[in-house]
Order: C-alpha cells, then structure tokens, then sequence
C-alpha cells in the first residue's frame, strides 16, 4: 500500500531530515520524493510505501500531523488512491 | 503516476474549497423485527441497529483520516417504521421513535432517518397511527428524523394526507415552540420520494432494498464556485463542461469512500448521491455559484436557468464517475443552510415564489425555509399540494420542508445551529386555500403516468 506524503510550509533547515528520520524509524520506505521552493515556501511531495510500517496508517498520519506542528509546517499522509481515482479514469 | 500538481489539486479542493464526504448512510431494513407486542418490537429494532452499525462511526473516522477527506456526518436510515410496525398493538409509536433516539446515541450517529410512511395511494391504520405520532416524536426525541411521501407520478396526489401534513407540521412546530419550531425541519413530506437517499431529513431505508446497504452522499459547492470563477466570463458550453469535470472529481471521492466503506463493514454498496448540498460556511454555498455565473443574487432573473445547468451538469459528470448514482443527486437548494439564500431572502430578491419556480429544476424542493407562525394549517397544505403537483406532473422528486416559527413573523431571524444553519422568516401567500384543500380525497394520476 503507498501513501503520498506532502509537506508545504516556510522553508527552514530540517524539514526532510525529520520527515525521513521519522519514516525510517517506522520501517515506511521512501519511493520518491519531489520538491519546490516557491518565494520561501517549502512545498514537498513524497511518495512512500506504508505496507510494512510499524504502526497503523491512522498512528502514522496523526503522528506525522505532530511534527509538522512542531516544526511549523503542515505535514499530510493520505492513501494514494484518493489521488488515482480522482485524476485517472 | 501520480504528479504534484494533482495532489496539490485534490488537497486545494478539501482545504480551502470545502470538499467533503457528507455523509455515509447505512440503510437498515427493519421488516424482520415486526411484532405485536410493543417492548419486543423495541428491542428487538434497537439490538439490530446497534448490532449492524457497531462499526459505522468508527470506520467513518478511520477512512476519513486515511484519505485526509473531511467525512461530516455518519447516519442511519431504517424501513418506514409505518411499514415495519404495521403489526404493533398500540395507539403511539412515539415510543418507537425514542428506542431509534437511543440507539443512534449508542452508535453515535447524529441522525436516524425512517420514521416514515408511504401514503401516496392511501393510508393504512399503521400510517395514520405513525403520522399522527410524529408531534410528540419530534419533541421528545433529538436525533430522529420524519417523512411522509404523499403522492407519485405513477398514483396522484393523497390530498387527505396533504390536508393532515398541514395539521401536522404546525403541532410540531408548537410542540417545539420553545427551540425556535426545530422539530419542523426534521420532518419532510416528499412526492416522488426515493428510496435510496442517504440525505436526511428525508431519508428511509427502501422496501425494495436489501438487508443493509451503504450510502454515501458527496457534496462540493465550494468546489464548482471555485472551478467556475476560472472560466468567468466564457460561454455556456464552457460553462457546463467546468461543472461537468468538477462533478466527475468529487463523485470519485465519493465512490472511493464508498467502496471502502461497505468493503471494511462487509455491507454492501448501494449509491452514491452525488448533490450539491450546501452548509452554512461561506463558500460552502449554492447561491454563491449563481453569483459566479452573472447573477447579483440568487432570486434574480436567470436563475431557475442557472440552476436547470448545475443540477443536470452535476448529473453528467457524477454518472461518470460512479456506476450506481442514485438517491437526489443534483442541487440542494435549501434557505436556512447557505449563507448566500439567507442573503438573497435579507436583501429581497428571493421569495417563496421564486423558490418554488426553482424547485421545478432542483433535486428536491422547498427546503429549510422558515415561515411566520400564525401559518394556517390549510396555506402549508396549499404549498405541499403545489410542490406536490411539480413533482408529480414532471416525473420528478419534490419535497417540503417548512418551518412555521411559533411566535414569531415576517422578517425575524431564527437559529437551528449546526448545519442546519439560520434563517430570516420570509412572508406567505396568506389568501385562502381552505375549501380546496377540505376537499379531501385524491388528485388522480396526470394521463402521462400511464405507461406499462
């Protein structure tokens, strides 16, 4: 199962460093990752692999939710198929 | 493979344009529970309702933190309890409607929707004994709701069952005099009514549905303002292909809860209602979509137009997206529950009339609009026997559901609270409709209904 996570907020030094510290942690692997930077502002999408995770998918999007608090950005996990059946007939 | 742009779109649509699931109904048929004796038939419809949606509130939560998709309500409807009771040896069914309060407040869902009956041919005494206990159900419950279908394209219009909706409609106000008449806007009475509709007030669990069902109703004005504000100024075919493509997106939402749903509570899928329904929010509204396709308020020439392009582009794309779209699926319209009715009844360019007009195209009717409360009995007869004859001469749902405020008038504010919302009171046609609807009896089926 992948999840997409996405992380927008005023760019600052860390932000990936404590997303992907805390992934790896939870055993969720990382299977892409794209980014921009628009006027400061930190915009990140990544797309990971939640099957094996440690903890459920509702621990992992409250916990992840967490940090972004903590760190003043705002942090997202949702199950990718929100975004398939959206956009893809 | 999935692109950031899309998944910046989709989380645009439910942060800043109030995407949302609005509701996962469980349907659950009740027909098994009939019995005679008053308690056992209690207990028997509270240990299947609370057994068959142990699960509901939970699993709305968990899809809802999942997708990252606001799920607003989770609700039950149930078998036409005139039908699933028609055996019950007793006077009331009050007491039934307080065994389903409790058991929606033991499962935790806000509304529980089939206090009902299906009188569009005639009443049983089951139906009578239901609808004349729907006063006191409505007081002295919280969490029910009520319908009465009167009349079907298929068999007339039961003006006997009109003339007593009026009667009924104004003791419930006055049983909830106190709470600004709430008990009104849980009660509808349909023509046409459908039976898989997972939005209440109206809600009932259908006599031709299987045991349990999973509905699911999703709602997106903001949405569709939105889309519409890029192509302003464009033609109408633009125009109906930007709600088209909208429609499509959001439906798809809604099928996915859906199939997640009914695959995690092992219920099966029924429908996906794909309305337009809108909440007190600002840019949450149907009104405002009026305004972005060029008009000043809702109410001003045009807009029954208007509303006759986003009810059937809503359509379009939502049968698309799902295979089994169903329910009322199309545009609410109902005053109390979006910001920009409420103004465009404040600043007068909305009336009942106009309304009325309106629900020729809309997906259901007159809706959450709060009266004065010296209503006569016979003028809300005379305006469900009106909104009646729409629905039935055009093959069509329509509904009423009105609200005469008990001790106040023309003008005043009112406030339901929650997404029921707030309204100011609009005037009345007061001239009198009385004999008409003393007649009683039944307006036939319209010559087109003859088809088999």
């Amino acid at each position: 199962m992948k999840g997409i996570i996405t992380v927008l907020g005023k760019d600052k030094v860390g932000i990936i460093a404590k997303v992907c510290t805390y992934l790896a942690e939870r055993n969720v692997n990382i299977l892409d990752i794209s980014q921009t930077i628009v006027q400061d502002y930190f915009n990140m999408m990544m797309i990971v692999d939640i099957s094996q995770a440690a903890k459920s998918t509702e621990v992992l999007v409250e916990e992840l939710q967490h940090i972004g608090e903590e760190i003043g950005v705002e942090i997202k996990l949702q199950h990718e198929d929100i975004f398939n059946i959206m956009h893809r007939i | 493979m999935i692109s950031l742009v899309e998944v910046q779109e989709t989380n645009k649509m439910i942060r800043e344009m109030n995407l949302d699931v609005r509701t996962i109904t469980m349907g659950i048929s009740l027909m098994d529970c009939a019995h005679t004796d008053l308690s056992v038939f209690n207990q028997k419809i509270y240990d299947k309702i609370t057994k068959s949606a142990e699960k509901l509130v939970k699993t709305g939560e968990d899809l809802e933190k999942q997708f990252g998709v606001p799920i607003v309500n989770k609700r039950i409807s149930v078998t036409p309890i005139s039908i699933a009771a028609g055996s019950l040896n007793t006077d009331s069914y009050v007491p039934v409607a307080e065994t389903l309060d409790k058991a929606a407040k033991e499962v935790g869902v806000n509304f529980i929707g089939g206090f009902s009956a299906l009188v569009q041919k005639g009443c049983t005494t089951g139906d009578r004994k239901l609808i004349e206990s729907i006063p006191e159900a409505l007081a002295v419950t919280e969490r029910v709701c009520s319908s009465v279908n009167v009349g079907s394209s298929r068999s007339g219009i039961n003006m006997d069952a009109v003339k007593l909706m009026g009667d009924i409609i104004r003791q419930t106000a006055e049983r909830t005099a106190d709470r600004d008449s709430i008990g009104c806007a849980k009660l509808v009475v349909f023509c046409n009514a459908v039976e898989d509709n997972p939005f209440m007030a109206g809600a009932f669990h259908g006599v031709g549905e299987r045991e349990c069902v999973i509905n699911v109703g999703v709602s997106g004005p903001g949405v569709v303002k939105r889309a519409l504000e890029e192509v302003k100024g464009r033609d109408f075919e633009t125009l109906c292909e930007t709600i088209k493509r909208t429609a499509f997106k959001v439906t798809r939402v809604g099928q996915l809860v859906a199939q997640e749903a009914s695959k995690r509570l092992g219920v099966p899928f029924g429908i996906i209602d794909l309305s337009l329904a809108p909440t007190p929010l600002i840019g949450d509204s149907i009104a405002e979509i009026f305004q972005v396709m060029g008009l000043e308020e809702a109410g001003a020439p045009g807009t029954t137009a208007a509303l006759a392009i986003l009810n059937d582009n809503v359509k379009k794309g939502g049968v698309m997206a799902s295979s089994y779209v169903g329910g009322l699926s199309g545009a609410f319209i109902p005053v109390s529950e979006d910001h920009g009715m409420i103004q465009a009844v404040q600043r007068g360019a909305l009336t009942l009339e106009k309304l009325e007009a309106m629900t020729c195209v809309c997906s259901v009717g007159l809706d959450m609009i709060a009266i004065p409360g010296d209503t006569s009995k016979e003028t809300i007869s005379g305006i469900i026997a009106d909104e009646a004859a729409i629905g039935m001469v055009n093959n069509k749902t329509t509904a009423v559901r009105l609200i005469p405020v008990i001790g106040k008038g023309v003008g005043e504010m009112v406030e339901f609270g929650g997404l029921l919302g707030y309204a100011p009171i609009m005037p009345v046609n007061s001239f009198n409709c009385a004999d008409f609807i003393d007649r009683g009896g039944r307006i036939p089926a319209p010559i087109h209904s003859f088809k088999n």
